[in-house]
């Protein structure tokens, strides 16, 4: 038997997901490409990538629905691989397309799904009400699932995948195409699952959402992982020094070499006739730039510090360019 | 415990969602009676009951091939079919569930026939247990043949396809209509590879008592195909669902 004792990370965190060289080819298309990460007891990993980056195939894996080329996962202490049906148990997964059944209403659909993982009828149909109401979705329980929209069928497929009160929580896409408050419910709702200790694997090519809702950010481009961390972490990795952007009353073209001179540690630009740049290897103190500016007679009517977008730092790591994942997010839209 | 409510709830969903839909049980009954009907128009003069055995057969194999294929292959294209394979139930639970509705169904279009044929004539005193017990395995057999087209088929159509291509050649091999000493000496093997030959040979032992193989034979032939076809299904399943 592969169980182990889960890993001891420090106090009260334990590693819940571990997912060693994990590969998935289709004949000679590799899917997934020797991955490994670790997900931490109640933790949100965002798994960023555009379509076809091999996310849904690394979740696919992860959940038992398809086998790995080779690779290991580890859920609580649980190998997949070899006992798929025991990991599957504290498992709820979120498909990226919804997966219910449309002849039935929602409630039955909640019902049905809650009676896959044995839970006895009247604890399942009083689940079923709490969470339809939680959803916002009560009025509807007894509607038809082909009646509801986009939106209402994407929180009743979460809610479903909640109905057993999983450890952790596969989400593929589950805003993708969907309205704003709809959207605006579900990541209220992912927030809500992480303080009370789910672990939450997202997967998402919204980067909004990742920076949002995860604690650390994995990007996927072409079946690997390029980089992961937090997103401090992240945005560290590619911005060297410190950046500050100044709006000033007047124009300040005049005092530029000499701002210059003041802070030679900095590279000093203009970017308009009231607006400069300062960059510099180390922190820039505002305080003295703010000083310079007052003894020369020109208030500051800004002073803010300029770092990049975690847009602008996938750009960098994955050299795919921020329309493509754009692109990705209309037609999630449109579907 | 929990393995059991999930079985239940499965065979429930079905029977629900798509046995006792009015299209469904019209067509569990109008085709079985059509066949009927058809075959005593054709033949007056011929004995009901020497038609009853290869009406129940055919009634019991286009009823549950039919039905497991295409509502697999329905469930799968609209992906309702991947909770229950991410579901923590085991596949011998799911498989056994999905085919327990079939085989009720099938039975039931077993006994329009039956019902049918009792307006005509007087049916005899058979041994309605071991009836019932070979319709039982006869629907198992078809509808595991119905859950192997199904592992085969992405779309309903090309389910209902698959299933004609097996079913139609089976109604003349397999002694239903044509006895199988009257088929060219060729095609008799295949008939002996086939495990409606078996059922319906022990019904027109029952009906007519008239049989060409012993019926300890045929239940232990219906059996292993029970098995195999088991075994193939899951192999099947484990192919190609879990990829």
């Amino acid at each position: 038997m592969s169980r182990y004792i889960p890993q001891v990370l420090g106090v009260g965190m334990l590693q819940m997901i571990s997912v060693n060289n994990l590969k998935k080819s289709y004949g000679d298309f590799c899917a997934v490409n020797d991955i490994s990460f670790a997900i931490q007891k109640g933790e949100i990993l965002g798994f960023l990538g555009p379509n076809g980056a091999g996310k849904t195939s690394t979740i696919n894996m992860m959940t038992g629905l398809s086998r790995a080329t080779a690779g290991e996962i580890m859920i609580d202490g649980i190998d997949v691989k070899r006992e798929t049906k025991k990991a599957q148990a504290i498992m709820g997964i979120v498909a990226d397309e919804s997966n219910l059944y449309n002849e039935m209403d929602g409630f039955e659909n909640l019902c049905f799904c809650a009676a896959l993982y044995g839970m006895p009828k009247s604890e399942r149909e009083s689940k079923a009400w709490q969470l339809l109401a939680q959803f916002r979705l009560k009025d509807a329980g007894k509607r038809p699932v082909k009646a509801y929209s986009k939106g209402m069928r994407r929180k009743l497929t979460i809610a479903a995948a909640l109905m057993h009160a999983p450890q952790i929580l596969f989400l593929d896409e589950p805003t993708s195409g969907i309205d704003v408050e709809s959207s605006r419910q579900i990541r209220e709702m992912i927030v809500e699952l992480k303080h009370k200790g789910t672990t939450i694997f997202l997967s998402t090519h919204y980067i909004e959402e990742a920076e949002r809702a995860c604690d650390r950010i994995a990007f996927i481009a072409a079946g690997r992982i390029v980089a992961s961390g937090s997103i401090p972490e992240l945005m560290n990795s590619v911005s060297h020094g410190h950046t500050i952007s100044l709006v000033t009353a007047k124009n300040a073209e005049a005092f530029v070499d000499e701002l210059q001179s003041c802070f030679e540690a900095s590279k000093v630009t203009i970017q308009s006739d009231h607006s400069l740049v300062m960059v510099s290897e180390r922190r820039i103190a505002l305080f003295p730039v703010m000083e310079f500016f007052h003894e020369k007679g020109i208030d500051i009517y800004e002073a803010r510090e300029l770092r990049p977008s975690l847009e602008d730092v996938f750009v960098k790591l994955t050299g795919i360019e921020s329309s493509v994942l754009r692109k990705d997010k209309e037609m999630g839209k449109r579907q | 415990m929990k393995s059991w409510i999930a079985f239940w709830n499965i065979l429930k969903k079905d029977v629900r969602n798509y046995y006792l839909k009015p299209p469904n049980i019209s067509w569990g009954i109008i085709f079985p009676l059509s066949w009927t009907l058809m075959q005593i128009i054709r033949t007056p003069d011929e004995n009901v009951l020497g038609l009853l055995p290869g009406l129940i057969s055919m009634s019991v194999l286009f009823g549950t091939t039919s039905m497991l294929a295409v509502t697999i292959t329905f469930e799968r294209s609209s992906r309702s079919f991947e909770r229950l394979l991410l579901a923590p139930i085991s596949l011998n639970t799911m498989v056994l569930a999905k085919i327990t509705g079939t085989i009720i169904f099938g039975v039931f279009n077993a006994l329009v026939p039956i019902i049918f044929a009792s307006f005509f004539t007087d049916l005899p005193a058979l041994n309605w247990g071991a009836a019932l017990f070979t319709i039982l395995l006869v629907a198992l057999t078809s509808a595991l043949m119905g859950l192997l087209i199904a592992v085969s088929a992405k779309q309903v159509f090309e389910a209902q396809t698959f299933s004609n291509f097996f079913r139609f050649p089976m109604l003349f091999l397999c002694g239903l209509f044509v006895p199988i000493s009257r088929l060219p000496v060729f095609l008799r093997p295949v008939s002996y590879c086939l495990p409606l030959t078996y059922g319906n040979d022990i019904l027109n032992g029952l009906i007519t008592g008239i049989n060409t193989l012993s019926a300890p034979l045929c239940f232990g032939m219906l059996s292993l195909f029970s098995v195999v076809l088991f075994l193939l299904c899951k192999y099947n399943i484990n192919r190609k669902w879990i990829g």
